[in-house]
This record gives C-alpha cells, structure tokens and sequence, in this order.
C-alpha cells in the first residue's frame, strides 16, 4: 500500500508536473510537517532461510534467519557455532568467506581475523516490510547482457 | 523467471553435458559471458560518502552506471573492509525519486510561498533566486541572507560557498551542519592547544594497550574503526577496553570496564581521573612542567537557549561563556580534589571499583591508552569543557602525540574536517583556524583572493541554530541549505524550524539529490549530483585528504553544489553586491560579475582543462572552461602552506589513498606536536603545542554543572538521541537502499522493560514521545540493540517520518554553540 502511494507520487512529479508539497518528502506518507502518519507495527524479521542474490560479488550475504539474542562478544561468538569452517559439515550453514581469515595485510590466520569478529557490522537481517522507495540499481549482468546484445 | 530446483537442475545438466560432448552451443545459450571486453569493470578508488573514518572504496562502473563497491585494500584506513552501509554505496544514487530538476512553489505560474512543486529550468530557478537575494541585500544588507552547508560537501565546494558568502555577498552567515557535530570539538582543541584537529591518528589504534570511549558506540558509528580496536583487543589478550555510555549499545559488547553514567555527569568522571592521577603521584612532572599551563574557565557559562529564556538570563557568564584566567598547580589540585571516588560514583552512578580500574588506565605510565570521542561529549552543554577535560588527563600524564598514547576526537562527517572545519564553513572562521574577527587574518584572505582590504566582514555570522531564530525572527530572510538536511536535524521543529522556514517573509532553497524533510520546508528546490557524481576531495578524523574523479554523470538536469554555486554566481555585478566606498577604493572591480571577481580571479582558472588527463569526466570543468576542482583546491592550499597546514599538490592526492597533513616536503605527518614526527617541532623540545604562542597546551579547572533540562514529575524521562549503524544521518540516502531500509525501517523508542511495565506498555505498542516542545508517536522497543537504564530512552533520528527532533530541545554549548542531542526530559504516553 505504502509502496502504490509512492510510485504514484513519483510519477506525477515527472510527468504531469506539480507536486502537491505535503508529497515531495516520500519517506514521510504525505504527512504535513506538522502531522504524522499512523506508524506501522514492528515488522517480523523474515526468516525462511533463503539466499538472497547479491547486487554484486562482493556485497555481504544478507542474514535469512532470526538472530534475537544471539550472544557475539567478548566471551561467545554465537554466529560461528555454525558459520566457522569447522562447524559447516555439522550444521550444513554457508561457511563464512575465506577473507574473513586474512589479517590486516592479507596473511591467512588459523582462525577467523578478529577484525571481522563482529558480523553485524555487515551482515543484517531483513524486516518483512515494502520499501517507501524503490531502487533502481541495475545488476552488472544485464547491463552485460545489453551489451552483448548489442554487439550482434 | 522461476523454475523450481529440479527443473533448474535439469536445465543446467543438458547445457553441461551439451559442452562436455565438445558441442558447440550458441553463445546465448550459455549461462556465463566470460568475454574480458564484456567482462571487465572499470575500477577506481573513491572515499566513502558516509561517515568521518574515511574508508577508500573500489567503485566499479560500466556503461555510465555503478556496478559495484567494496573496501579498498590499498587504503591504510580500512584495508579491504566496509560496514554494511559501505557495502551498499553501489545503489545510494540510485533510488527511483533522485530530484532531476529544479522545483518551485508556484501558483499560477508564478512563484507562491503557498503554491505547489512546479519543475522549472535552472535559468527560471535561479533568476528566481537572484531576485530574491538582490532585494534582500538591497533592503536590509548583508546580514539578511544566509547560508547552510555541509561537511559532506566537497572541500571545493565548501571553499567555493566560503568565497560566494563572505567575499561575494560580504555575508558571515555561512555555518555548516558540523556545528551540530564537531564544534565543541573545535572548541577542545582551540582553547587547549590553539590549533585544531587530533594530533594523533590511525596507527595509535594498532599501538594502543587501552581504548576508552567517551559518549561513543563506535561500533555502529565508526564500524571501521571499531574492526581495528576489536583486532587489537581479542589478537593481544593484555589490552583493555573501557565504554562509558547513559546506555548499553553494541560497544559494549568489546568491553572489559563498562559503564553506565547519569547523564551529564561524565564532567565529574573526567575530574575525578585528574584528582586520581594527582593523589596517587602519577602527574609526569617533567612533561606538565615543560608543555603546559594551568587555567581556570568561567563558570556559570548558561545553556545558548534565546537571551530571554530564564535559564539564559539567570547565568552570570553567559556572555564570557569562554574566559579562563591563569592558575598554578596547586589551585588545580584543590580544584579537582573535591572530585573523589566516592563522589564520583554517588554522582555518577558508576561503581568505584569500575572507575578505579579506568582511572588506573589512564595513570599507569606503562599504559599506552587511546581516548575516543563523539557525540557523547560534543552534542553537551559542556561539551568544550568536556574535551578540555579529556586532554586535561592526558596532559598531566604526558600520554599524547604518541603511537598508542592517543585522545582522538572522532568525526561523524566525511568531510567534517577537510571541508567545515580546515575550509572554515563556520561563521565565524576562515581557512586554516583564521578567524573573520582577527584583522590580520582577513586581510591574508583578501590578499590570496585578489579582494580590496575590507571585503570580508568583521562581525562573525549567525551560527547554526541562530539561522532557524533568525529566520522564525524574520532577520534573515533568504537561505540556501546545501547538502545536509537541517529540518530533519536541527533540535526544536515544532518552535524554531518549521516556523522559520515557513515564515512568509522568507525564501528558502534546499539543494539535494533527494526530496528529503528538509526539500519539504523549502520554496525552491534545486537537483544535485551525488558522490561520484562529481570531482571532489574529502578529509578523515585523522587530517587523511583523499581526493576522487567524476566516474558517472548525474541524472537528468542535476547539478553539482559546486556548479550550483558558481554559476549562481554570474547572475550577479559586482554593484549589486558591494557598496560604494568598496568600488571607490577599488574602480577595477567595477562592472565585473561575481563569478567573474571570485572565480575567474587568475588562481581559480588557472588550470586548463588539458590538465585533466586521467577521466573523461569532469561536468563542471567542460562547463566553466577551466580545471575547476584543481584552480579551487590550490587556491585554498595557498592558506596552510608553511603555517602547520600544508597539502600537497592536488595532483597527488589522485595517485595517493590519501595524505595526512602537515604534508612537508612530499611526507605526510603522523603524530603532531612531537619532535621527530612533526616539522614544525623544533629540535630539542620533545614536544611542543606550536598552537600556542608559548608551545604549552593548557590544563583546565572545569567544574560540573547540571544539564540544561533534566527530568522532573511531569517530564520524568531523559530522551537520548542518535544514530545507527545501518543508516546514515538522517537516512535520505541509505532509507532509499532497500537493504538497508529493511536492516532498521524505523526509528523505535528504545526503553528499559521496567519502565515499559510501569506505564503499561508491550513492546511493539505504539506510543507517544512528549516533551515540553512537541511530541513524535513510534512502537516501543524493550530487547533490540540499545538497551537503556531506568529513566532514560533512547531514539534515532534516522527516520523522515518519525522526527524525533520536534521533541528535543535547542540548547547548547554557550562556547561552541552546538545543540546537545543527548538529554532532554519527556513523557510517554500511549498513543
């Protein structure tokens, strides 16, 4: 619903013209700046466990499950109970990349680099909700795929 | 497309086995294009446009687009890595409502304060503009318009609109959204050692044996910064970490001495480390003996509310907010003796076995231990007392200016330090820590900018939170916001902002790339190139300038600031902006344009645009005729070269992942004040505070003092306001990544679970924020990351419909004048 409003909105600042000026902001709901809109509940994490597609290569994976109360600090590492190269043939988890075991100056270490201990500093999970606006990142692939079609 | 697993199988199989036979398949019909023309992506190195670290990033581009971006492992700062928010660069231009021309308020095809966003032609939206500024200038002067910019602006365009504002318009009124960031800050550093900016960097982060962070969670703030402490930390098991915070955050998940302290008072921790390091014998009698001076500051400095807020008027030195008169040692150590253990954790509220073993850190020569800093202790009334504070400690122990040995005031800004505050964006500043009030310091700027003596005004301009009053006041009546969105961040909407935008006496201009809260407020609203975008340099925490090409073009009619500001100013003779006696005395000025005056001044096109010999990209500079970046950035280097300030030649900083300055004779310099690693030391000091005219930095007797409104019966809770990791400010970029949106989509109100129960509230209950100025509804969080004590919750203003600034309160430093986001008394109510 909130996602029509503003595809709406966007559309008719390009084509018809006037933008009514309470709808300009589009991550406000049309709300006047003296107003606000009806917030939305807490959405649920989603947790169906699927992969995600990367944007790119190197874009960190997107986390599919709940990870509420997970412990990662000083003590525990709760992540790598399932992530680290020992643990993989157990839990049947993705192993965590191999540049997580590279130093500061690229030497691979017996164990995960500390500096990437912290895996929610890149690594997050999604709420089930629409996003306000859309993006209209294109992925290099199609871009490639223009190309090539073109070059026939 | 979907097909289910084992018809993907299936598929896959017959093209395998087709290749394995040795048949040949049509190219179509593989699954992989592996043709390096096709394949390969045009890689360059851009720093991130987010925050102050300054991580170097790879950009991928192919076909005018960006593809891809990772961490840079060249760069020294982050070395391959980025937070999420890096990671996701790729995709910040490209959200689907990117503003691709200008818009104005119109009715009836005219220009109306009430009307509605009309897409005009840049030449419409700046006669406009230029009408507006010309009556305003003509009618009231100088001091009648305004400007608001940016530390995320590039140092060319903040040099650029530095230029156009107080040389061209001859208006001080110029700040930059790092007032509500680093000013206090600036103030730490200006008043302890006369110079500002850390004098340590990076590398203490790997030499350190003991990090304490002040007012900081690096870990969502500086998530780079905190990989480094985090490697320090687990890879030698002897190092120690101390976070003091009013809440529990994600910080302290590192942390060996955590502590949570009533707000405010962090001004007694501080003195009751110096008193501990004082009774316990710890003082390094030879470095306080050689390097500093003792001071006492005024007190009873009031809290930069209006002058007839009570507060304001029942302070004695409200108006020498700022003085300090010598002392000696021993009145020091009186001072602060009153600051024990016991009344410091009475106070505070922080065990004293926990800040006996912080006070230790800090005491125990053999300790080498990196201070940091961020909002904590800028966005405070005392904030400037605050960083006098902290060097205080490190002063008295000589731990500073050495690897490990470190207090680092971080930045929240890319461009925090390279451009507001080394440019001088601030009202009251010039390039280089020159100030408009000093006449010396005016007149080197006229001289550099080929400008008659008496261009530039004396009086300091209105500061950042003195634009909004002045505007609801109805003084300053046309403003430009460049890059940075001050509806959404300035402290008090319902009071001071929106009224002041809307003020029917006013035309405001908001440029951006986003139709953000801010674009909402204005009257004219003008489309902006983004990032790589555009040319531009930036500066890091660590004094690191890091400069970047223009890699794509902007989308439809959208501009750069830099373009915005330079061709802004062809609309204008040098008569209609000047007066009389300033032609008189200089007839040859006559009859020439601004742009002409400011930009066509023999420094500024200098460089031709064969020059550009790396990018075929370089919008404005096709456009003006001349290396515009290259004129502008040698220009402004002109200011700090030999005077402790120095950046190299602008070319280098396109081979380099940046420099730190002073860069001397082709070197960067790591540690400054320090004999060996900085040149302006002379030899046989060891150290020497060069800021000062004696080389000694001070030591201040600073005492506590209450907040400038705490919690009381009606309003009983302190409001905490900040950031998070995943989005940036005030989110108009990363809201628009839909990863990132759906990472934290909302500012939630983050509260204790018992003060939850006590009002009756279940987590995921929408409820009501309410202070004393306006209130703000949003769902109740009691188990997410932050995690406050009783009596305090905590919001992030991040969320462009949930503005938790219609509810904070406009006070500030009296000496920095920056807003404390930090505390404020509210209600909760149930919506």
């Amino acid at each position: 619903m909130k996602t029509k409003i503003i595809i709406a909105v966007v559309f008719l600042s390009f084509v018809t013209g006037s933008i009514i000026a309470k709808d300009i902001a589009n991550l406000r709901e049309g709300a006047e700046l003296s107003e606000q809109s009806k917030t939305q509940v807490i959405p649920k994490p989603i947790v169906d466990d699927k992969k995600v597609t990367r944007n790119y290569p190197m874009q960190p994976p997107i986390i599919p499950h709940n990870i509420r109360d997970y412990q990662v600090d000083l003590n525990v590492n709760t992540c790598l109970t399932c992530h680290s190269r020992q643990q993989v043939g157990v839990t049947q988890a993705t192993m965590v990349s191999v540049t997580h075991y590279m130093d500061r100056e690229g030497n691979f270490l017996a164990n995960i680099s500390p500096r990437r201990y912290f895996c929610t500093q890149c690594h997050v999970t999604q709420s089930d909700t629409k996003p306000p606006v859309p993006n209209t990142f294109i992925d290099m692939n199609k871009l490639i795929a223009i190309k090539s079609k073109k070059a026939e | 497309m979907t097909l289910d697993r084992r018809a993907f199988m299936k598929a896959s199989a017959i093209s395998a086995a087709a290749s394995a036979a040795g048949m040949t398949i049509p190219v179509q019909a593989t699954n992989l294009a592996t043709d390096s023309k096709l394949t390969r992506l045009k890689w360059d190195k851009a720093p991130c446009r987010f925050c102050g670290t300054g991580c170097s990033i790879n950009v991928a581009t192919l076909d005018n687009k960006v593809v891809a971006t990772h961490g840079d492992i060249k760069s020294p700062v982050n070395k391959g890595l980025n937070c999420v928010k890096g990671y996701f660069l790729s995709k910040i231009m490209y959200g689907q409502d990117r503003l691709q021309t200008p818009l104005m308020r119109m009715k009836n095809g005219q220009y109306d304060k009430q009307g509605e966003f009309t897409p005009v032609s840049w030449d419409t939206a700046f006669d406009t503009m230029a009408e507006k500024y010309k009556a305003a200038l003509k009618s009231k002067g100088p001091t009648s318009v305004g400007m608001f910019g940016s530390g995320q602006w590039t140092v060319m365009e903040g040099y650029a609109a530095v230029k156009l504002m107080k040389a061209g318009f001859r208006s001080n009124n110029i700040d930059p959204n790092a007032r509500h960031c680093m000013a206090s800050a600036v103030g730490g550093f200006m008043r302890t050692f006369g110079i500002d900016e850390p004098m340590g960097c990076y590398d203490d982060f790997e030499a350190a044996d003991a990090f304490v962070l002040w007012g900081s969670n690096m870990a969502e703030m500086h998530p780079i910064l905190w990989t480094r402490i985090t490697d320090r930390r687990l890879s030698s098991p002897h190092v120690k970490v101390a976070v003091l915070s009013t809440y529990t955050h994600r910080s302290f998940d590192l942390a060996d001495i955590p502590m949570i302290f009533e707000p405010q008072t962090d001004l007694v921790i501080l003195n009751f480390i110096a008193n501990y390091i004082i009774q316990n014998d710890k003082v390094n009698w030879d470095f306080v003996n050689k390097h500093t001076n003792f001071v006492k500051g005024n007190t009873d400095i009031g809290y930069g509310l209006r002058d007839d807020h009570p507060k304001q008027k029942r302070a004695k030195n409200a108006d020498k907010a700022g003085g300090f008169s010598p002392i000696k040692f021993d009145e020091y150590a009186k001072f602060v003796s009153s600051y024990t253990v016991e009344y410091a954790s009475e106070i505070s509220g922080v065990p004293q076995k926990r800040l006996l073993d912080m006070a230790k850190l800090y005491a125990d020569p053999k300790i080498k231990v990196m201070s940091l800093w961020t909002m904590g202790f800028n966005q405070h009334t005392r904030g400037v007392w605050c960083n006098n504070l902290i060097y205080n400690i490190h002063l008295l122990t000589g731990k500073i200016s050495e690897p490990g040995n470190s207090p680092f005031s971080l930045t929240g800004q890319p461009s925090a330090f390279g451009t507001a505050r080394e440019v001088g964006t601030f009202s009251h500043r010039l390039p280089a820590d020159m100030v408009v009030k000093n006449p010396k310091h005016r007149a080197i700027a006229e001289d550099i900018w080929r400008l008659p003596e008496g261009t530039v005004p004396a009086k300091p301009g209105y500061h950042a939170v003195l634009h909004n009053r002045k505007l609801k006041d109805g003084d300053m009546n046309v403003y430009w916001v460049q890059c940075n969105n001050n509806m959404q961040a300035a402290a008090n909407i319902n009071e001071e902002g929106l009224p002041g935008y809307r003020n029917p006496d006013n035309f405001i201009v908001v440029s951006d790339a986003y139709p953000t809260v801010t674009a909402q407020a204005a009257d004219l609203v003008l489309p902006s190139a983004m990032w790589v975008e555009k040319e531009g340099a930036y500066g890091n925490a660590e004094r690191r300038t890091q400069s970047w090409h223009q890699l794509v073009s902007a989308p439809g009619d959208a501009k750069s600031d830099l373009w915005q500001l330079m061709e802004f100013s062809k609309r204008f003779q040098i008569e209609d902006v000047w007066p009389k006696e300033l032609l008189d005395s200089s007839p040859e000025y006559k009859g020439k344009s601004l742009f002409d005056v400011l930009f066509q001044n023999g420094n500024v096109n200098k460089f031709g645009l064969d020059e550009i010999t790396e990018q075929p990209l370089n919008d404005e500079s096709k456009h003006f005729g001349f290396y515009v970046q290259k004129g502008l950035f040698e220009e402004y280097a002109t200011f700090g070269r030999k005077h402790g300030h120095d950046l190299a030649p602008y070319d280098r900083y396109h081979q380099e992942r940046g420099l730190r300055w002073p860069v001397v004779d082709g070197k960067e310099t790591k540690w400054r004040f320090k004999e060996g690693s900085d040149p302006y030391v002379k030899e046989g000091t060891g150290w020497e505070f060069y800021g000062k005219p004696d080389g000694r930095a001070l030591i201040f007797a600073l005492p506590y003092e209450p907040a400038a409104e705490e919690p009381d019966e009606e309003y009983d809770m302190w409001l905490s306001t900040g950031r998070v990791l995943e989005h940036w400010h005030s989110g108009s970029m990363t809201q628009r990544v839909p990863e990132l949106y759906q990472a934290i989509p909302d500012a939630l109100v983050y509260m204790h679970p018992d003060d939850a129960r006590k009002r009756g509230f279940r987590r995921g209950d929408e409820i009501k924020v309410i202070s004393r100025r306006g209130e703000m509804k949003s769902r109740v969080e009691t188990r997410g990351r932050n995690k406050p004590p009783k009596g305090l919750v905590f919001v992030p203003w991040f969320d462009a419909s949930r503005l938790i600034n219609k509810v904070t309160l406009d006070a500030t430093d009296p000496i920095s004048k920056q807003t404390d986001f930090k505390k404020c008394a509210v209600r909760l109510e149930k919506a």
